[in-house]
């Protein structure tokens, strides 16, 4: 019963600080607010009996993403800050709706009866996450290296061709 | 082997389709590329949460952990690589507005 109220708490908190992540003006603050709902998801994830997934999320969610969404934000600094605020206040003059409409479909959501038969395969024997990593799901693995390297050689393609413009 | 979904499965899913439900407001709503791409973490937020979700309901615990650290290093790739087409577009148009990205335009 006190889990069950502690992530409920958990998950207003996530829904709160991502919607303020999306209502808020400066940009900043919405990378802030987004690394709180992170932060949250963490804790939700512990609880969930997902550690190593929690420890994932907090370093690389919670750290590098926000790390990277604010060298964005501050290297596409516009040039004028009043005027960027006026455009996105310009942007977001509708965003009180949201609340609204998270409000109606909660409502709604809260009156559906929820309780599909669907059947659940059995309980895993093996549930240690590093045998299951790298046995069971090892494809997963190969799939990950091979992205990482995709997006690395994304990365240098797309700043090698600035640098060569700029010359 | 019947249905037994812990009763506070369905608070947790509708928590879930709520994010989801911001995360895709935020992609339709805003014009700055930035902001589409808060969008896009929100809904993955979303599905990750829903993935530990169901690992813990079904009991398949190590097998959720595994598919959410897939999904976040997947997660992590396409913002780096997203954040470096914002900062490129902002160079060539000066602007980070959606609308603005006309070059293509035949």
């Amino acid at each position: 019963m006190k889990m069950n109220l502690l992530c409920l708490i958990l998950l207003f908190l996530m829904l709160l600080s991502s919607v303020w992540a999306v209502m808020t003006r400066t940009l900043l603050k919405a990378a802030i607010g987004l690394a709180l709902a992170s932060a949250v998801l963490t804790v939700l994830m512990f609880l969930l009996g997902a550690p190593m997934a929690a420890v994932f999320e907090l370093s690389v969610c919670a750290g590098l993403i926000t790390v990277v969404f604010v060298s964005t934000i501050s290297l596409t600094k516009p040039i004028s800050e009043k005027a960027e605020e006026e455009r996105e206040r310009e942007h977001l003059k509708f965003s009180w709706i949201l609340p609204l409409i998270l409000l109606a479909i909660g409502l709604a959501l809260k009156f559906v009866p929820f309780a599909f038969d669907f059947n659940l395969p059995p309980a895993a024997l093996n549930n240690d996450f590093r045998s299951v990593l790298w046995n069971t799901r090892l494809l997963d693995i190969l799939g990950q290296i091979t992205i990482i390297l995709a997006g690395v050689f994304g990365v240098i393609i797309l700043f090698k061709e600035k640098k060569e413009n700029e010359r | 082997m019947s249905a037994n979904i812990p009763a506070f499965f369905w608070q947790f899913v509708i928590f879930v389709i709520l994010l989801f439900v911001t995360g895709v407001y935020c992609i339709m709503v805003t014009r700055n590329f930035i902001r589409v791409l808060i969008g896009l973490e929100i809904l993955t937020k979303a599905v990750t949460l829903l993935i530990v979700l169901a690992g813990f309901a079904t009991g398949h615990t190590a097998l959720a952990q595994a598919y959410a650290v897939t999904l976040i290093v997947i997660e992590v790739v396409v913002i780096a690589v997203a954040a470096g087409i914002v900062i490129g577009v902002f160079r060539v148009n000066n602007s980070l507005d959606v609308t603005k990205l006309r070059n293509l335009k035949g």
